[in-house]
């Protein structure tokens, strides 16, 4: 069962994502924020990680560029969870080593449909 | 059993579902019921605290562990003789349903007397007492064992005894 | 599979409501000096979640109205917007028009639609104003040519391309599902076995594939390598296709399609939401009925529980075969459970408090807004904000507090000018104090404005017949006036506080809460109000008292002092109302036994004991048989199952387990001033001489 790392600093995201990953069969870690998200990384692989881009202590671009130095995670798919399509932060993160991106909103369904896309 | 005893046992069965228990007491020679499922506790009689400018038949109040519970003297409340209270007088605590919301009342009583079951066709209309007794307080008359009960409304009842307006008029 | 989103929406709009506060008290302290980068970082994190939240759980207006505000932002903590004080006051009048939104879509409550409109325009103006060569909507967007059988694509990772965790497979597996394709793959750039790095890609391929699909469905696919490789999708035309294409002049063979998708900035539909019928809308304030408790203060909880336990099971083991020898064990034991008892009451007592900052939080704001509106410059100093208090408590005594408050800005503190020439700083300072004492809750509401003008409220007394002329009075009476009913030396009845909210009102609902509140002045220094509150409504002080073989409870907040009788200070109005002198005021005596309609034991007043008494601002002595007991008693509840009763405010257990009547003073007070009173009768006593 495909293990995927979900980050957040808003709990009622987190609560949605984390309710509709796990009701597809995924295993969800939580993380608050960058920095907590990087210790549980290290603490158990994940097999995909699912950041928002603005929290504070570490932002989602800064744990993707982290997470990239890691040798387990180097090729681990990283999406991020944007609400503008402003390119500046989709190039950004791919800078960083993003995977690619889903834009808020998103409904359920999408984001079930793209994890499973990405995970084959 | 013979078809006979069979048809009396299915019977008393099918009586038993449609019929309620009352719990039924003695005030001044005569034996009234409650719905049973509205009794919450009988309790042995103790001093109520007095309530200032209350009515005659409002005792009190009393702890029931840890709420505040009023007690009302039936008789008093129906206007009969007061009585001694003695090793049987009893406090039958009730559940009352109101508009307002639920209440818990207790009312001091001669004796408790029995439980009994009374189906709903068994209760007959009360006649009407004129200005006697108020007819709302009773939900009807029943024959038990050859004795008659007077079946209380103890919402109607116990609502009212409690929510009248107070003698002492307030700005 | 459909999830039910409104399982979420309660933490949604618990998060987004605490996210208006982080804005709020970001943007307030904004406001002073140079703008911290952190802070309106926090501000825009805190727009930005609101936002997304709405987006996502379908609260569109709100997500719409937040995006504009977020927007704004944005460029603030970019730096490419300076943090002007205008920017500031619009973003802190959109917290609040948000606040509002956010309200009307939790409760369906109706919002200020033209308000809404209004603040958005505005601070869409703010942002065209300052526009940034736009964002989002691409120029270049060519037009979708449908017709058509298919695609050609030629796809060709860079090197680098997997780093980003993108695998070819994923893209490849995706055009399949969207028709028949033919896929040809492109080997000419692999390295030599032994040269092959496994962390590159080296393969292309070409792909053909039959479907009606438009090409930006195509190119969505391969949205997240845009730049990390290279595409070609070039349309499949039948035969005739091209004839027409060529002879139009249309030169494009190639379709090369990179067409942003872009959001288009949802204008809010601000709907009149229809309140729905099972959700009452709330006022908006804090009030719920649920409460946020430290694990500690559960631990805590749950460790005396258990300590409760022991000491029950210990006394149970001591009544089984109890003899006298056992007896310094068994007052051992019931000292010990009266330790745990009380240790328990104050564990759960403080689960239902809350730091007093709840109720300090609304200030800030305020007094910022308040300020500007009066032309007056305010320094709001608060301390002891995390001083608990219970939390029905606080949420009674928010109105009050923000009357003084107001009163302090409005009355209190001078005009800038005025303070000057006072030789006070320009900035006024007004002082919120909180702190626990002796088992109560203090709180300050202190200014160093003009203070009480005795004059004027002296005067303002005579003119309303409060006081007589000649009369006498200390500074201290004089401050007090102004708590009597229809009191305001507002020349103008301001709208921010002399709107007939008087200081009366205050007093009234702090004693309502079991509290007092006192003034203290000094003109040209400044006015200190100070309150103090029970630290619970569930507890009271009482003395307890007798009268005939009853025991009421008097609670100590309402009693000044308690006497014995002296006869030389007796008097008689009318030959009916008995009087008591004490200094130089005459109060009422209010003889209990008649009040309460109980046998008396002892209806001479000469010797007798008086407990006087202050209610609703009325002064009275109480004669009752006995001074007994003072104790802390759990105030229970006489309307839960009765009713109402006139002169008594509840009911408490004894330690005998019987039931004590608690006195209300100020309703025995209105009783006996009744003309009439059940079962009166003429004194017993009538004094000789003194008529008033």
């Amino acid at each position: 069962m495909a293990k995927i790392l979900a980050v957040d600093d808003s709990a009622s995201m987190r609560q949605m994502v984390s309710f509709t990953l796990k009701g597809a069969g995924f295993e969800v870690v939580e993380a608050v924020d960058g920095q907590d998200a990087f210790k549980k990384a290290q603490t158990e692989k994940v097999n995909l990680v699912l950041t928002d881009v603005n929290m504070p202590n570490m932002d989602g671009i800064t744990l993707i560029r982290q997470l990239r130095t890691l040798p387990n995670y180097k090729f681990t798919p990283m999406l991020m969870l944007t609400t503008e399509s402003a390119d500046n932060k989709k190039s950004e993160g791919k800078a960083a080593g993003a995977t690619g991106w889903l834009v808020k909103p998103f409904n359920p369904e999408q984001l079930i449909a793209t994890i499973k896309k990405v995970l084959g | 059993m013979n078809n006979n005893q069979l048809e009396q046992h299915t019977y008393t069965n099918e009586s038993m579902v449609y019929s309620n228990q009352y719990l039924t007491f003695m005030l001044a020679g005569e034996e009234y019921g409650v719905d049973i499922l509205r009794v919450q506790e009988i309790k042995g009689w103790n001093k109520a605290t007095v309530i200032p400018n209350t009515p005659e038949y409002i005792k009190g109040v009393i702890n029931l562990r840890g709420t505040i519970v009023p007690i009302v003297d039936l008789r008093s409340r129906f206007g009969l003789e007061n009585a001694e209270y003695g090793p049987t007088t009893v406090v039958i605590v009730l559940k009352v349903v109101g508009g307002d919301g639920n209440r818990t009342v207790g009312i001091v009583v001669d004796a408790v007397s029995d439980v009994y079951n009374v189906s709903a066709d068994e209760i007959k209309q009360p006649p009407d007492f004129g200005r006697a007794m108020s007819v709302d307080f009773i939900k009807g008359l029943a024959a038990v064992s050859e004795k008659m009960v007077i079946i209380l409304d103890i919402d109607h009842l116990l609502n009212s005894s409690v929510a009248l307006p107070l003698d002492v008029s307030v700005n | 599979m459909s999830i039910d989103m409104s399982q979420f929406h309660q933490t949604f709009f618990e998060e987004s409501f605490e996210g208006l506060g982080v804005m709020e008290s970001g943007l307030l302290n904004l406001d002073v000096g140079t703008a911290d980068v952190d802070v309106v970082n926090a501000i825009f994190r805190a727009a930005h979640s609101i936002k997304g939240g709405a987006a996502t759980f379908g609260f569109s207006s709100v997500a719409g109205f937040t995006h504009v505000m977020e927007t704004l932002l944005d460029e603030m903590r970019d730096q490419r917007r300076e943090v002007a004080e205008e920017t500031v006051n619009l973003l802190l009048l959109s917290v609040d028009c948000l606040r509002d939104l956010l309200v009307s879509a939790r409760d369906g409550s109706p919002v200020d639609a033209p308000r809404v409109v209004d603040i958005q325009k505005k601070l869409e103006d703010l942002l065209s104003y300052k526009k940034e060569g736009g964002s989002g909507v691409d120029q270049h967007a060519k037009v979708e040519k449908e017709h058509g059988k298919g695609w050609n694509i030629e796809f060709s990772p860079y090197v680098n391309m997997l780093i980003t965790g993108n695998d070819p497979v994923r893209m490849l597996g995706e055009l399949n599902y969207l028709g028949d394709m033919s896929v040809k793959v492109d080997v000419s750039k692999m390295p030599a076995f032994k040269d092959i790095n496994p962390e590159e890609c080296y393969l292309s391929w070409n792909i053909s594939i039959k479907t009606d699909i438009s090409s930006e469905k195509i190119s969505e696919i391969f949205d997240w390598v845009d730049g990390e490789c290279d595409l070609k999708i070039e349309q499949i035309f039948t035969e005739v296709d091209k004839e027409l294409i060529e002879s139009n002049g249309d030169s494009s063979g190639h379709i090369n399609d990179k067409i942003k998708d872009d959001h288009s900035h949802d204008k809010p539909s601000v709907e009149e939401k229809k309140p729905s019928s099972d959700r009452r809308a709330s006022s908006g304030s804090a009030e719920n009925s649920s409460i946020r408790v430290s694990i500690d203060k559960v631990d805590d909880l749950i460790n005396m529980v258990g300590e409760l336990v022991i000491i029950q099971s210990m006394l149970a083991q001591l009544g089984k075969d109890f003899d006298n020898s056992q007896i310094a064990m068994l007052r051992d034991g019931l000292s010990q459970l009266e330790r745990n008892t009380r240790e328990l009451q104050e564990s759960v007592m403080r689960i239902r408090m809350l730091p007093i900052s709840f109720a300090f939080n609304r200030f800030p704001r305020m007094v910022h807004d308040l300020s500007k509106k009066l032309g007056k410059e305010i320094e709001l100093k608060m301390s002891g904000e995390s001083t608990e208090m219970d939390k029905t408590v606080m949420e009674k005594i928010g109105d009050p507090l923000v009357h003084l408050v107001r009163n302090s800005i409005d009355h209190g503190i001078e005009m800038p000018d005025d303070r000057k020439a006072a030789g006070k700083p320009s900035a006024g300072l007004l002082h919120l104090n909180a702190y626990h004492k002796g088992g109560n809750i203090m709180i300050e509401i202190s200014d160093d404005g003009g203070g009480l003008n005795k004059e004027k409220i002296t005067k303002k007394a005579k003119d309303r017949g409060l006081i007589k002329e000649d009369e006498l009075l200390s500074e201290e009476q004089i401050n007090d006036l102004i708590f009597l009913p229809g009191f305001s030396t507002a020349d103008i009845v301001s709208d921010v506080s002399g709107r007939g909210v008087g200081m009366d009102v205050v007093k009234r609902n702090i004693h309502d809460l079991g509290g007092k509140i006192e003034v203290v002045s000094k003109e040209g220094k400044g006015t200190s109000f100070v309150i103090r509150l029970p630290l619970t409504l569930a507890i009271l002080d009482g003395q307890l008292v007798s009268a005939g073989d009853q025991i009421y409870i008097v609670p100590l907040v309402s009693i000044i002092e308690s006497l014995q009788i002296s006869e030389k200070n007796m008097s008689l109005i009318a030959g009916k109302a008995e009087v008591y002198k004490i200094r130089d005021e005459y109060i009422p005596i209010i003889r209990l036994y008649e009040a309460f309609n109980i046998p008396p034991k002892n209806t001479n007043l000469n010797g007798g004991l008086l407990v006087v008494v202050e209610g609703d601002g009325k002064k009275a002595g109480i004669l009752v048989d006995d001074l007994l007991d003072q104790q802390q008693v759990v105030i229970k509840s006489l309307e839960t199952n009765f009713k109402r009763v006139e002169g008594v405010s509840g009911a408490t257990i004894l330690g005998d387990g019987t039931v004590a009547l608690i006195m209300d003073v100020s309703s025995l007070i209105r009783l006996s001033h009744q003309a009439s009173l059940p079962g009166s009768k003429t004194p017993t006593f009538i004094a000789n001489g003194k008529a008033a």
